[in-house]
């Protein structure tokens, strides 16, 4: 073969062992060099005065929010842009979201982003919209979600399992918190805990950082 | 040697296990896009959830998604792999039984994973929303699949690994490895688990995954069925067979930075984003390496496209692959993504790809396939002629109505006032997408027809018959320096 790099390929295709070890190496590159790094850097792991521990409550509405699929249409990632930071409030900070797991950004903004929504409306306001969302914005296409104002918040699944598997994973919870949460989550509907939830969402920025 | 030994044990092709996964990929298929013709409805009817929640558009979006990736995409390249890799390595499959068992144990995952959606399982993390019990077993049938493919590899008779092995080892190698890392959480209960990542840690390594299925699933696996069903049915070489080389490590290498173009301008480090991006710009160059190897490989047979139905769909594909790896580039420049991210100009960049590319080049070689296996000609080429036609008109209207949509949403949410303040109000902009919408429906309504009319095309072709007997044809085996002939016994080789 006259050229040199045929002729190493001509080794690689002639060996199927060759051949996989190739395209693994290949592709791992770029996740080692790029991917590896973030994993353990401080900045985007560690909390700060901006990262907000969820209460068994808050958790449980966050969980309502993936079970319904919500961060299908709403993203939570307010973008560093004038426009951006006029519509929904300052920007979004790696540090507000080390006990986000998973990550809840989005990819699509149907509806509105919703990373600061806390405070901006009543509680009133959310579960009336959250239960015909047409009642208070007329066009509105979202969807509207009755059975959250008739499903328990203690069915979705055992709070303190929850509070301790992230325990594990490096959540500061205390074991006060964790006996304490069942009795939190009593007589809630999922409704309610959508809405505890959505009220935080975005308002743990510290004042400094703003 | 008696006569009845010599036909039991002769050696043939398995193209049962191809046949039914041919099958489950048209059924996933019809279904699938149902499935998204009825969310494009929702988003203008936000009352066709019928008040019941596993209708909610939350839900069915995954399902629709997971849908047609896992089951029509990864059924269609199982298919395309098994059936390719026996003639290009002429031999049978490697473990035939390991072949079927993969081949129903996946329709099973997809079955039970788009309810278990439905019922609101869901680790959030697109195209892996699906919770941890069904990542194990996806893990399972994988390794399943990677041993029939590379143990019929193992076995071949021909020196050279052919390129199309060498794009579906790739799938099968670099999504084993996305798969298992990005899925990596603590469970909680069967249909709960938190990811062992967390915030700007776990998009990157989410994304990491997401554009690189796109990648390597969705790009690479197809193109392994170019490599293998275009010169096939152009009747000619791949044109340049350096290019090929090129192209595929240049793809496999580059494609896998490119993931952080999802994240443009989002809490993540500058730096991750800026060789995101350029890493996504060199990557235009391996795909159009490869578009060109294919038009050129099919230039010298192009009154082949006035007749052939197969041949219009392979070559649209490469059409609309070309369109698509060159808009993907474009979305990740920084500047571009501001107006783009998050809009509908996303979804439609995705169905330029899914639709144009990737059902069509499944729809090519499925009319290639069905018709060779059965040992008869297709049930209508007219009716295959007008899918054609659906499919071209439906992806075309869906892409214009997505750029309209999606550029209008990107400048109307960033159009400020000479005093800095917001033009538009969130509300207004999302009730003008209403005309958009309503063609997207359109668009999909009509590409789903055309795919229902493959179906019912090729269920007729396949309607009561058996696949016919291949055996591989009779060469001087370039490893064991043996002969093989399409009647030998095996284990009585014929030396060369």
């Amino acid at each position: 073969m006259k050229y040199h790099g045929v002729t190493l390929h001509r080794k690689l295709e002639n060996n199927i062992g060759l051949l996989i070890f190739g395209i693994l190496f290949v592709s791992a590159i770029g996740g080692l060099v790029q991917v590896l790094p973030s994993v353990f850097q401080d900045s985007l792991r560690l909390a700060t005065e901006n990262s907000h521990l969820y209460t068994a409550v808050e958790l449980t509405g966050r969980d309502v929010y993936i079970k319904e699929g919500c961060h299908v249409c709403h993203s939570q990632q307010v973008r560093p842009l004038l426009a951006e930071v006029e519509r929904y409030g300052p920007y979004s900070r790696a540090d507000e979201f080390v006990y986000d797991r998973p990550f809840m950004w989005g990819s699509k903004r149907t509806g509105p982003d919703l990373h600061r929504v806390g405070g901006k409306y009543s509680d009133a306001w959310h579960r009336v919209h959250l239960i015909n969302p047409r009642d208070v914005v007329n066009n509105s296409i979202m969807p509207a979600y009755p059975w959250l104002a008739e499903w328990e918040a203690a069915d979705l699944g055992d709070i303190q399992r929850k509070m301790r598997v992230l325990q594990t994973l490096g959540h500061p919870y205390t074991e006060e918190d964790i006996a304490a949460a069942p009795e939190q989550l009593e007589g809630l509907t999922q409704l309610d805990a959508l809405v505890v939830y959505l009220q935080v969402l975005g308002t743990g920025l510290a004042e400094d950082s703003q | 040697m008696t006569e009845m030994t010599q036909q039991n044990s002769r050696e043939v092709y398995h193209d049962g296990v191809v046949k039914r996964l041919v099958q489950f990929s048209i059924l996933w298929a019809v279904l699938a896009m149902t499935v998204g013709v009825w969310l494009s409805a929702e988003l203008i009817w936000p009352g066709l959830d019928l008040g019941q929640y596993w209708l909610s558009f939350g839900r069915l979006r995954p399902l629709h998604t997971n849908g047609i990736i896992f089951g029509f995409g990864v059924s269609a390249l199982m298919a395309t792999a098994f059936y390719s890799v026996q003639r290009t390595s002429n031999v049978p499959l490697f473990a035939p039984r390991l072949a079927w068992i993969t081949c129903y144990g996946w329709q099973v995952v997809v079955l039970f994973g788009g309810l278990s959606l439905l019922a609101g399982w869901t680790s959030t993390k697109e195209y892996a929303e699906l919770e941890w019990p069904f990542d194990i077993a996806i893990t399972i049938l994988w390794v399943c699949f990677a041993i029939v493919f590379f143990g019929t590899i193992a076995n071949r008779r021909i020196k050279p690994i052919y390129v199309s092995n060498w794009f579906y080892g790739g799938l099968i190698i670099v999504i084993a490895m996305l798969h298992i890392v990005n899925n990596l959480a603590l469970p909680v209960s069967m249909n709960k688990s938190y990811s062992l990542y967390a915030g700007a840690q776990d998009a990157i390594v989410q994304w990491w995954y997401g554009h690189n299925a796109v990648g390597f699933l969705l790009t690479g696996g197809f193109l392994g069925m170019v490599y293998y069903f275009l010169p096939k049915q152009a009747n000619q070489p791949i044109w340049s067979y350096r290019l090929s080389v090129i192209s595929f490590w240049a793809f496999t290498y580059t494609y896998i930075w490119a993931g952080p173009h999802h994240l443009h301008y989002n809490s993540i480090p500058e730096w991750v984003q800026s060789l995101g991006m350029v890493m996504s710009l060199i990557l235009l160059a391996p795909s159009w390496a490869t578009m060109i190897n294919g038009i050129m490989t099919v230039s010298k047979a192009w009154r082949k496209l006035t007749v052939d139905p197969a041949m219009k769909f392979i070559v649209l594909a490469l059409a609309f692959y070309g369109l698509a790896t060159f808009e993907g580039p474009m979305m990740a420049i920084r500047s571009v993504n501001i107006v783009s991210h998050f809009t509908d100009w996303t979804i439609g960049h995705v169905h330029s790809g899914a639709l144009g590319w990737n059902a069509m080049i499944t729809y090519g070689t499925f009319y290639f396939m069905v018709p060779r296996m059965m040992g008869k000609p297709l049930y209508s080429v007219k009716l295959a002629n007008i899918h054609f036609w659906l499919a071209l008109a439906g992806t075309m209207l869906y892409i214009l109505a997505m750029w309209g949509a999606g550029v209008s949403q990107g400048l109307l949410w960033l159009s400020i006032d000479e005093i800095g303040e917001l033009n538009y109000s969130f509300t207004d902009i999302m009730a003008s997408m209403v005309p958009y919408y309503g063609l997207r429906l359109v668009a999909g309504l009509i590409f789903l027809s055309g795919t229902v009319l493959m179906a019912y095309n090729l269920l007729r072709t396949m309607y009561g018959l058996h696949t016919v007997t291949v055996s591989p044809p009779e060469v001087i085996d370039e490893i064991k320096g043996t002969k093989h002939n399409p009647d030998a016994v095996m284990g009585v080789e014929v030396p060369a």
